[in-house]
């Protein structure tokens, strides 16, 4: 029976090593860098003074405005996501096929080349504009400024949402609200009552996968935003290439995770309450 | 109980119902009189669910009629409708406790909060689960869930309960017990219950009116004695409890050859010399001694099953099956020996098509 057992468990880690391998390569290694780089100076010694560099005003201000817009882009995404989930839950035809070639199919498609046809369609002289002036109606001015930034999150985000969603909707059994039906509650009442709360699992994940990528994003800011709008992604690229402060971009990097982690505990802390009594 | 002079309270006219093309439910006639506790008995698939759901109104008949009260309620959502579901898989809602899953349809009629909270604790009680209402349903057991649905109906005072299979997921001690509780609810509350299930026994000893499907038709309306002792055609007799079905020959009036043996029963009106299905009931062969029965036979197996013994004899060509409360060992040498009252003649279906008794031949033969 030991012997069993020991069989088992030596199976489990032939077949996970490879995955593990890769956590430790990718994940484990990159974090102890950026640990090992953050509380250092350039002389080797211990400081804290990377991590505080946060409290500088060009820091705190990137700091603040990724934050925002990252909050206006998952609050978009929301409102976008949720009608859509739902009616795509409620169409039966080709049901998880069509659903999942929807949303797989702009992801084949390089995440940067996304972002640049959409710099290409905003322009000042670029394809919308051209297309409003023709009808002579006034050109939009959108091109490097924060609304473009959020437009490119939420454009490149939105399936981050709309998945997790869709799949927390699926997952509820049809005969849970024919017994809502049953006991009188109308189709306002079966959302409100009955799908929304089943579904919060599905909401909180979403909110959680758009939120983190677009709090930690700099391509879409530097692509749609200019050089002119900074957030905290951008701060923390400059200092790992142009500026090549190693220290300095590892201890603001420190700080962010501790965002992306304050993030997601929230988030598990909602998801069991929200589980339980949202009634 | 006797229904036959009460007004029907439901009455399904002409129902039909197909999915992708096949037809489940074929120009299904029922009527359900008040305080009835009716059962819809069936093989899997044949469509119990689904005339459940048409009732509840989760399905919209093909063609046909759902008359309630004599009001035609075949288009109202099921929302609007004075009857309560209890479902075959419980669908008890997971983020709510026991007390706000009880409470949920009081709540969307807008009930005040002390008549809520007294009913809570009635319809517990009723369903002897004091005490939880604070628990989640995913920490009670499945028969503890089942009656929570229950109690999540009952509160709302429906006319009408719609059961299917409540107790399809308990062991037997426990289906026993709710099966009391069932009646005993049924009796406090005074509401009609439309009960469905595929467990002949529970049909027997819980209905007033047992009705027997079988793809889509209703092969038999009746009392469970009636059912159990009249079968009106093979599919019936051989659903409902084990039974000898034998091909014999009606001689004529009161005489039955059975595998080449005569013997006297009662029935009258087959004519002369005409094939028939005869249904014995395994407790109703009595085993004599080889000199003394009608037939000759050999015990070819033999199992105690506490109450009595099961024996199957070989006689005549068949295997048949005996309950006897006395033995004999395998390989003895008996006599078969039928009382003309437990012989059962039944009409031979002349077609595949009319082995599906449709409702309008039945209510003719009544
Ligand atoms: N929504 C549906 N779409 C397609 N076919 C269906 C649908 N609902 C039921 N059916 C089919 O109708 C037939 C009858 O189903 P139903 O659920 O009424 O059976 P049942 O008598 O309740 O069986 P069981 O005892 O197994 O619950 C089955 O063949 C089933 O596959
Ligand atoms: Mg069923």
């Amino acid at each position: 029976m030991a012997n069993l057992l020991r069989k088992k468990e030596n199976n489990t880690f032939i077949i996970g090593s490879p995955y593990f391998i890769w956590v430790v390569i990718f994940i484990v290694v990159p974090l102890i860098m950026i640990f090992y780089y953050g509380l250092i100076d350039r002389n080797g010694n211990f400081t804290l003074e990377n991590i505080a560099a946060i409290a500088q005003p060009v820091h705190l201000k990137a700091l603040r405005l990724a934050l925002w817009l990252g909050v206006i882009a998952t609050v978009i995404c929301l409102i976008i996501a949720y009608p859509l989930a739902y009616i795509l839950s409620q169409t039966s035809i080709n049901r998880y096929g069509f659903v999942v070639f929807l949303f797989i199919l702009p992801m084949w498609m390089n995440f940067l080349l996304r972002t640049l046809a959409w710099q290409t369609l905003l322009e000042k002289t670029g394809v919308i504009n051209n297309i409003l002036v023709f009808l002579r109606l006034p050109p939009l001015n959108i091109i490097n400024t924060p609304a473009a930034i959020v437009l490119g999150m939420v454009y490149n985000f939105l399936p981050f949402m709309v998945l997790p969603i869709y799949n927390s909707l699926l997952k509820i059994d049809p005969n849970i609200i024919n017994a809502a039906r049953d006991l009188g509650a109308n189709s306002v009442k079966v959302l409100q009552k009955i799908i929304f709360p089943l579904s919060l699992p599905g909401v909180i994940s979403g909110i959680t996968m758009v939120f983190i990528p677009a709090l930690t994003t700099f391509v879409i800011s530097n692509l749609l935003g200019g050089s002119k709008i900074l957030l905290i992604g951008n701060v923390i690229e400059e200092e790992f290439t142009h500026a090549g402060n190693w220290h300095l971009g590892s201890g603001l990097s420190i700080v962010l995770m501790l965002f992306i982690i304050v993030n997601m505990i929230i988030s598990s802390i909602f998801d069991k309450t929200g589980e339980g009594n949202f009634l | 109980m006797n229904f036959n002079n009460q007004k029907p309270l439901i009455h399904l006219e002409n129902i039909s119902k197909s999915f992708d093309g096949q037809l489940i439910i074929d120009e299904l006639d029922l009527q359900i009189r008040e305080n009835e506790f009716v059962t819809l008995l069936g093989p899997s698939g044949c469509g119990k669910t689904t005339l459940l759901r048409i009732i509840g109104g989760f399905e919209t008949p093909d063609t046909g009629k759902v008359i309630f009260d004599n009001a035609d309620i075949t288009h109202l959502p099921p929302n609007k409708r004075p009857l309560n579901t209890v479902f075959q898989k419980y669908a008890l809602f997971s983020h709510m406790n026991v007390g706000e899953n009880i409470a949920f349809g009081l709540k969307i009629k807008n009930k005040p909060a002390d008549y809520i909270a007294e009913k809570i604790a009635y319809a517990l009680k009723l369903v002897n689960l004091d005490g939880f209402e604070k628990r989640k349903p995913d920490t009670l057991s499945g028969g503890q869930q089942q009656r929570i649905a229950i109690a999540r109906a009952i509160v709302n005072e429906p006319k009408v309960l719609l059961l299917d299979e409540p107790l399809g997921a308990l062991d037997l001690k426990l289906r026993q017990d709710m099966q009391y509780e069932l009646i005993r609810l049924k009796n406090e509350l005074g509401i009609t219950f439309i009960y469905v299930t595929h467990d002949q026994e529970e049909a027997l000893t819980m209905s007033d009116t047992i009705v027997v499907m079988n793809q889509g038709y209703i092969q038999q309306i009746g009392t469970p004695e009636g059912i159990y002792n009249e079968p009106e055609n093979a599919f019936v007799a051989d659903f409902i409890g084990e039974s000898n079905i034998i091909d014999a020959i009606m001689i004529e009036d009161k005489l039955v050859e059975i595998l080449g043996s005569r013997f006297a029963c009662v029935d009258t009106g087959f004519g002369k010399r005409k094939p028939v299905d005869v249904v014995i009931r395994p407790e109703d062969v009595e085993l004599t001694s080889k000199e003394a029965g009608t037939l000759e036979g050999v015990i070819s197996h033999l199992i105690f099953k506490g109450v009595h013994y099961e024996m199957e004899v070989t006689a005549g060509g068949f295997e048949w099956l005996v309950h006897s409360t006395g033995m004999f060992p395998v390989g003895a040498k008996v006599g078969i020996k039928i009382d003309p009252f437990n012989i059962h003649i039944m009409h031979k279906p002349e077609s595949e098509d009319e082995e599906a008794v449709s409702i309008e031949a039945l209510e003719e033969q009544s």
